[in-house]
């Protein structure tokens, strides 16, 4: 397809969809009064509801109902699929690589954050000091792995060849020889998590800072007073202060690190031991062909994230109460 | 959204009293001059892989693959050949489709939820109906939804619909996924509109559609500007949905696809992923840094989704 005929199809798409919109909206203007009220709630929630209860309740449910059946998704196997995840040794790599991701990831981020947050608070070039750590949040899994894997490049010690990768670099600088990082489990999943971190830990620092600069100047100087010291400003007065922030920044984290499915991808393809939930997700299902297993996964997901989001809305809740 | 500025808030502190003495003074720039060397150890860390990138994206490719990307400062050799092979729409090597297909795919992914969830909020958050709050709260739940749970049932559909492999499944499956929490986050930032505002409109005798337009909607420029940078990141940035509904080849596909076969398939075809991961990473950036600002404020909110 030729890159005119593509803008020219979105260009369609644009005023088909401003077609409907206008429609909508000429309705919604002819109607008046409190029975009219109702009938421009129905039309302007009329387009939301079809394509919430298409794209999401209708697909959710009818995973739910597919995770029952097996691989060819004909014969119930009632919650075989579910005993798979728990018992297969494949599938215990799996759910032991996403509890080291979810465990790890969310709070060295946050503790990196916090750190880097408080280091150049006040600092005079904080702004710049600020998008330098943020600066990965906006580029992609996929670009920051690709950026990641050239870094753990490993080319074997032998002649004239040279490393390309820094981190074998460093080490040969350092006077030891490359090492092939992404090969032996389960150490590579923590290079996996690294990218995960650097990803996130600008997303931690930027919340916590605003946190510690909304605490109160008076309690900082009252803590000073009283002699505490850097330390114990940080035990005391910081950490207590900026709290529900904290436990929203680790929430959050741990729900996009249990779905973290292009950086394995992208790197190991989820080899080696490498594999995480959301990736063992799209094998099963796309690679194996085993849809039952692959519904159980994505419902696994579900299951997993909710505990952690509740957790995390009612934090913002009584944060918010405050 | 409100629910995150609520509980912290972006302020700035005022100066700190003046009641340090000049002991305290002397140990604060020692302690400070620790606390700068720690933290420019993490700015090169977090900045250091990305230069790397960078510099080896304009390097020879014989140069990539023989040479560490630091032996450019000692013998510098530049050349553009990369991003010309990377953009270029010939050929089995070029990306040059794969980004207009990014741009195509992302345009109408960002207006469409955004339009919808706007219309919707307002009917959440100004119109008195019955069952209004149980309806609310059931779409503030389907935010938790993880988009695996769907994309099976929904791919089955779009096949029947004859949709399978068109910009279609994913202008409308993007769509889908982000209004949950669109519509959350947009009602929370009509709820903060003044009521006497919309009333008085109301009393002037204009209808819903007027008052959507004529005052709201100004009122709501930076909200709808912050969750639309952070709906093109994200349609931008994602593989997962890509790699279901686009098919193969560069007809539909995103740059991210492209890339992420590139490293699958040829792993060490390092002169095109430098150059290409460099272009997709270039745009992103480049929204992040002139609409910051707003960014920052749709953060805590977006962190939920996906």
């Amino acid at each position: 397809m030729e890159t005119t005929d593509k803008i020219v199809k979105m260009l369609e798409a644009i005023l088909l969809f401003a077609a409907v919109v206008g429609i909508i909206l000429f309705l919604a203007s002819r109607v008046r009064g409190k029975k009219g009220d109702k009938a421009v709630a129905a039309l302007f929630l009329l387009p939301t509801a079809v394509m919430v209860l298409v794209g999401l309740v209708y697909p959710g449910a009818r995973t739910i109902y597919e995770s029952l059946f097996d691989a060819a998704g004909s014969t119930f196997i009632g919650l075989d699929n579910y005993q798979t995840i728990f018992t297969s040794s494949d599938q215990l790599t799996v759910l032991r690589n996403t509890v080291l991701w979810v465990v790890v990831t969310p709070f060295v981020a946050t503790a990196i954050g916090l750190l880097y947050a408080i280091l150049i608070d006040k600092a005079r070039i904080e702004a710049f000091a600020k998008a330098l750590i943020f600066l990965p949040m906006a580029i992609s899994f996929v670009g920051a792995s690709i950026i990641w894997k050239f870094v753990y490049e490993f080319r074997p010690e032998q002649g004239d060849i040279k490393q390309i990768g820094l981190l074998n670099q460093v080490m040969i600088w350092l006077g030891f020889s490359p090492h092939q990082w992404l090969i032996n489990s389960p150490g590579n999943t923590f290079f996996l998590i690294i990218i995960m971190i650097w990803i996130q830990a600008g997303f931690a620092m930027t919340v916590l800072s605003a946190a510690i600069k909304a605490i109160p100047e008076d309690i900082v100087e009252a803590a000073r007073l009283d002699g505490v010291k850097a330390i114990g400003m940080f035990r005391f007065v910081t950490v207590p202060s900026i709290r529900p922030a904290l436990i929203v920044v680790l929430t959050t984290i741990g729900i996009g690190t249990l779905k973290v499915f292009d950086i394995v991808r992208t790197v190991t393809g989820g080899q080696f031991d490498t594999s995480v939930i959301a990736n063992e997700f799209y094998s099963q299902s796309f690679r194996s062909d085993n849809q039952g297993l692959g519904a159980a996964l994505a419902v696994m997901l579900f299951l997993l994230v909710i505990p952690i989001v509740v957790y995390n809305i009612r934090q913002l809740r009584s944060a918010e109460a405050r | 959204m409100t629910t995150a500025g609520a509980a912290l808030p972006m302020t700035t502190t005022p100066t700190i009293a003046a009641l340090e003495t000049a002991s305290g003074k002397a140990k604060k720039r020692l302690t400070s001059r620790w606390a700068s060397l720690a933290a420019a150890v993490i700015a090169l860390l977090w900045t250091i892989p990305t230069f790397g990138l960078a510099i080896s994206s304009i390097r020879p490719e014989r140069q990539i693959k023989t040479t560490g990307w630091w032996t450019f400062f000692s013998d510098p050799q530049v050349t553009l050949d990369n991003y010309r092979t990377v953009l270029s729409s010939e050929g089995s090597t070029g990306l040059g489709a794969y980004f207009v297909n990014s741009f195509i795919i992302v345009i109408p992914s960002v207006l469409i939820p955004i339009s919808l969830a706007a219309l919707a909020a307002y009917a959440f958050a100004w119109i008195e109906f019955r069952g209004r709050n149980l309806l609310f709260v059931i779409v503030f739940a389907l935010q938790i939804v993880p988009i695996q749970v769907t994309l099976i049932p929904l791919l089955t559909l779009y096949v029947k619909a004859g949709l399978a492999g068109t910009f279609w499944s994913i202008w409308i499956s993007h769509s889908i996924f982000a209004l949950p929490l669109a519509i959350f986050l947009l009602h929370n930032f009509m709820r903060e509109i003044p009521k006497e505002l919309v009333e008085a409109a109301r009393m002037d005798g204009a209808g819903h559609v007027q008052i959507f337009f004529k005052v709201l909607l100004p009122l709501l420029t930076p909200a709808l500007a912050a969750i639309g940078i952070f709906q093109f990141l994200w349609v931008w940035n994602d593989l997962l949905v890509a790699l279901t509904f686009a098919g193969g080849g560069n007809s539909v596909a995103p740059l991210t696809k492209a890339l992420a076969d590139l490293s699958g398939t040829r792993g060490n075809a390092y002169h095109l992923l430098t150059a290409g991961a460099f272009v997709s990473i270039i745009v992103p950036i480049a929204v992040f840094l002139s609409l910051q600002r707003y960014f920052v404020r749709g953060l805590l909110a977006g962190g939920l989704k996906g």
